[in-house]
């Protein structure tokens, strides 16, 4: 069960930073979407500017009809994150969103140096496709029409996604 | 029967008749929604086809048809663009439910629901959700640029299915 479509659920959900940080920052995402591919940058440079400050969590939103590789591209950073691999995974998959075939994907597993033939078989056999599909329903719940979506500490992100504006309303502001 | 006003126009609101009406789906089929009576209707009305793919409203509504169809549900989508642009969009979109041209007269339909653009001289973004009886449940019409996802249809029919929860056939 996701505790709240809109706020990360560090007892669930894929996360990095500390679990108490003060800004709380959840995408749903697709790996094979364009715009999530250049917001991945960008949040790569915020995590790296913000620190543990920052706790960002990552919901699969796939769009399955225009994105013909993006289910198995979710279930094979599911599948990594079952081998306590998620972000590795994660990372190479926005760093290759033109080569998502499955014969890709067992070469990423491998350079990652996880039980590749694991990776493959949980991926062939849907295993974490209700685990998937909870993360779309959530997000669509909660207000994602499109991806990447952002909440930040709740609220959906509706501005602009290059890192000036993220920052600015990731950064907590002064009372 | 309940109207909601933008600048002149009315948009149809909860209680009102939904208005009948024949669009071609294909350049050879026609849908009438009155076929759909017994089951909800989600009428999305969208300016164009072809606004870009990653933000698309009806690329989402793609995703979510299992759950419009839980509560057997119809979803049609609508707008000005003719059968064979719809029919090229849905290709290459692999939309899995119609997409209804209101071409001719332009925009008669959108004019009926009270969600026509004049200016721009195209549909609104304007979702409803009409009852197994042909009554209008809930309508919303979102700002252009905005699109306002799916969870409002998903909470109306919800809401639906309660209020009906002793009169609908399993």
């Amino acid at each position: 069960m996701i505790k709240s479509l809109t706020l990360p659920d560090p007892d669930r959900d894929h996360i990095v930073g500390s679990a108490d940080a003060l800004t709380k920052l959840l995408e749903y995402g697709d790996y094979e979407c364009p715009f999530c591919g250049e917001a991945y940058a960008i949040i790569k440079e915020i995590q790296r500017r913000l620190g543990d400050d920052l706790l960002f969590a990552f919901r699969n939103f796939p769009l399955t009809n225009i994105h013909p590789h993006s289910e198995h591209a979710a279930e094979a950073a599911e599948a990594a994150g079952a081998q306590g691999n998620f972000w590795g995974m994660h990372d190479i998959l926005f760093e290759n969103q033109a080569a998502l075939d499955d014969e890709d994907l067992a070469a990423y597993a491998a350079e990652l140096g996880l039980d590749e033939a694991r990776l493959i078989r949980e991926v062939t056999a849907s295993v974490y496709a209700p685990r998937i599909r909870e993360d779309f329903k959530s997000g669509v719940r909660g207000g994602v029409n499109g991806t990447p979506t952002f909440f930040i500490n709740g609220e959906r992100y509706d501005g602009t996604r290059d890192e000036e504006h993220l920052l600015n309303a990731l950064t907590p502001q002064s009372a | 029967m309940s109207t909601t006003t933008i600048g002149s126009r009315s948009v149809l609101g909860p209680g009102t008749r939904a208005p009948d009406f024949t669009l071609r789906s294909t350049p050879d089929q026609s849908v009438s929604l009155s076929e759909f009576r017994g089951r909800p209707v989600v009428l999305a009305f969208y300016p164009a086809d072809w606004s870009p793919v990653c933000g698309d409203q009806m690329a989402l509504y793609n995703e979510i048809l299992d759950e419009f169809q839980e509560f057997q549900a119809e979803l049609l989508g609508i707008s000005v663009d003719g059968a064979w642009c719809h029919g090229a969009f849905a290709r290459q979109n692999k939309l899995h439910f119609p997409l209804l041209s209101d071409f001719e007269p332009k925009g008669a339909v959108a004019r009926a629901y009270g969600v026509y653009d004049e200016k721009d001289g195209t549909c609104e973004r304007a979702l409803f959700v009409i009852n197994p009886d042909g009554i209008i449940h809930w309508s919303y019409v979102s700002p252009i640029g905005i699109n306002p996802g799916a969870n409002g249809i998903l909470s109306a029919l919800e809401d639906l299915k309660v209020q009906r929860g002793t009169t609908v056939a399993t």
